[in-house]
C-alpha cells in the first residue's frame, strides 16, 4: 500500500475516533440534559464519517475495486442524527427535565409548556 | 504502521464506550439513559467498522447497516413512548 | 406516462443509488433489480407519502449542501473546544427562531441543518408550526444567530423550493 494513501487513511481513522471519544466526554461531563445532547449529535457523526471514509479508502486499495457501500451508512447517519437527537429533545421538554441556572431564554420553554393542553 | 493507528483507534472507540455506559448508569433522567444507549449503538458501529478493517474482512458490513437502522428506529420509538406514553398514534 | 410508471423519478432514482450502494457492485443484474425496486416500491408506499416541495433551483440546493457540509466540519471543532473547555464558560440559552418558510418539508430539512451546524440543535416545533426552538452552548448574541441561520440555510432553502 502506498505510504502516503496509508497515511492519510490512518489520519481519517485517529481523528474519527478522537471525535467518538469527545461526544462521549461531552456526554459525560456536561451539565445538563440539553447541553449533553450537543456532543454526541455533533462529535459522533462526524467520528464516524471520517472513519467511514477511511475504511472506503482501506478496502478499496485492499480489494482492487471500488469499495462505496460506507457511504450508505454515512449518509443514514447524517440523515437520522439529527431527528433522533430533536425527538430525544422533544421528550426532554415534555418530560420538563431540569435545565442549570444560567441558561437564558427559559420562559420560551414555560411558554410552550402552558399552552400545551394536555399539560396542567 | 495502520495496524498501529487501527489499534489506537479502537482503543479510543472502547474508552468512549465506557463513558457512554458511565452516563447510561448515572442516568439520572430517562431522555439521558436513551441519549446513551444512541451514542452507545454508533460508537458499536465504529468498532464493527474497525474491526472489520483490522480482520480484512467486509463481511461485518450488513451487521453494521442492521444496527444502524434498528437503532434508530429504536430510539425515535422510545422518544415518541416519552413524549406521549404511546408509540402508535 | 411519467405519472403512471414513475410518480417521484427523483425518489426512484434515490431508491436506484441506494440498492447499487448496498450491493456494493456495479453489473448489469443488480442494476435490473434496483430498477425494479425503483418503480415498484413507490407504487406500494404511495399511500403513505407526503407532498413534497417541487425543486425549482438544483444550483442553490447543491450550493446549500457544500455549505452545510463545510459547517458541520466547524461544528464539531466548536463543539470539540466547548467539551474540552471548562463547563463554567458555557452559556446555554433557548432561541425561538421564527419561520418564513411554508411547506413542511423544508422546516424538517431546516431543522436538521440546523442541529448539524455550529452551537445549536433543534429542540421543538411550536404548535402552530411558526417557531422553531433551538437550543445553543454558548450566546453572544441571539440576534445575530437567528440573523446568521435565516441568511445562511433558511434563504437558500426558500429560493430552492420556492415556497
Amino acid at each position: 500500500m502506498p505510504v502516503l494513501l496509508e497515511l492519510v487513511i490512518a489520519l481519517l481513522l485517529l481523528t474519527g475516533a478522537l471525535f467518538t471519544l469527545i461526544g462521549a466526554i461531552g456526554l459525560v461531563k456536561l451539565t445538563d440534559f440539553y447541553m449533553r445532547l450537543h456532543a454526541p449529535t455533533k462529535a459522533t457523526t462526524l467520528g464516524l464519517g471520517a472513519m467511514l471514509i477511511g475504511s472506503m479508502l482501506y478496502f478499496t486499495q485492499l480489494h482492487g475495486e471500488l469499495s462505496v457501500h460506507e457511504l450508505l451508512i454515512a449518509l443514514f447517519l447524517f440523515l437520522t442524527a439529527p431527528v433522533s437527537a430533536h425527538m430525544l429533545a422533544k421528550a426532554a421538554l415534555h418530560l420538563r427535565l431540569p435545565t442549570i441556572a444560567r441558561t437564558s431564554g427559559r420562559e420560551l420553554v414555560a411558554d410552550d409548556d402552558a399552552s400545551d393542553p394536555r399539560s396542567r | 504502521m495502520l495496524t498501529l493507528a487501527l489499534q489506537a483507534a479502537l482503543t479510543l472507540t472502547a474508552v468512549a464506550l465506557l463513558l457512554n455506559v458511565v452516563r447510561l448508569l448515572r442516568g439520572p433522567s430517562l431522555p439521558d439513559r436513551v441519549l446513551a444507549l444512541d451514542t452507545l449503538y454508533i460508537n458499536a458501529l465504529a468498532l464493527i467498522i474497525l474491526a472489520s478493517m483490522l480482520w480484512r474482512t467486509t463481511l461485518h458490513f450488513e451487521a453494521a447497516v442492521l444496527i444502524a437502522a434498528i437503532g434508530f428506529f429504536s430510539t425515535v420509538a422510545v422518544a415518541k413512548f416519552l413524549c406521549r406514553g404511546d408509540i402508535i398514534e | 406516462m411519467r405519472t403512471k410508471l414513475l410518480p417521484r423519478p427523483l425518489q426512484s432514482l434515490a431508491l436506484l443509488l441506494t440498492w447499487l450502494l448496498l450491493a456494493n457492485e456495479f453489473s448489469l443484474g443488480q442494476l435490473l433489480l434496483g430498477a425494479l425496486f425503483a418503480v415498484v416500491l413507490p407504487q406500494l408506499v404511495a399511500p403513505f407519502q407526503i407532498s413534497a416541495p417541487r425543486v425549482r433551483r438544483l444550483s442553490v440546493l447543491a450550493g446549500l449542501v457544500v455549505r452545510v457540509l463545510g459547517d458541520i466540519v466547524v461544528a464539531n471543532l466548536q463543539v470539540a473546544r466547548n467539551v474540552l473547555g471548562r463547563n463554567s464558560q458555557l452559556r446555554p440559552a433557548f432561541i425561538s427562531l421564527p419561520l418564513d418558510i411554508e411547506h413542511d418539508v423544508a422546516k424538517v430539512m431546516l431543522a436538521s441543518i440546523v442541529t448539524l451546524t455550529p452551537g445549536t440543535v433543534s429542540a421543538d416545533l411550536s404548535r402552530d408550526r411558526r417557531h422553531l426552538l433551538i437550543h445553543t452552548l454558548t450566546t453572544d448574541d441571539c440576534d445575530t444567530l437567528v440573523r446568521v441561520i435565516k441568511q445562511r440555510y433558511e434563504t437558500p432553502l426558500r429560493e430552492a423550493f420556492e415556497c
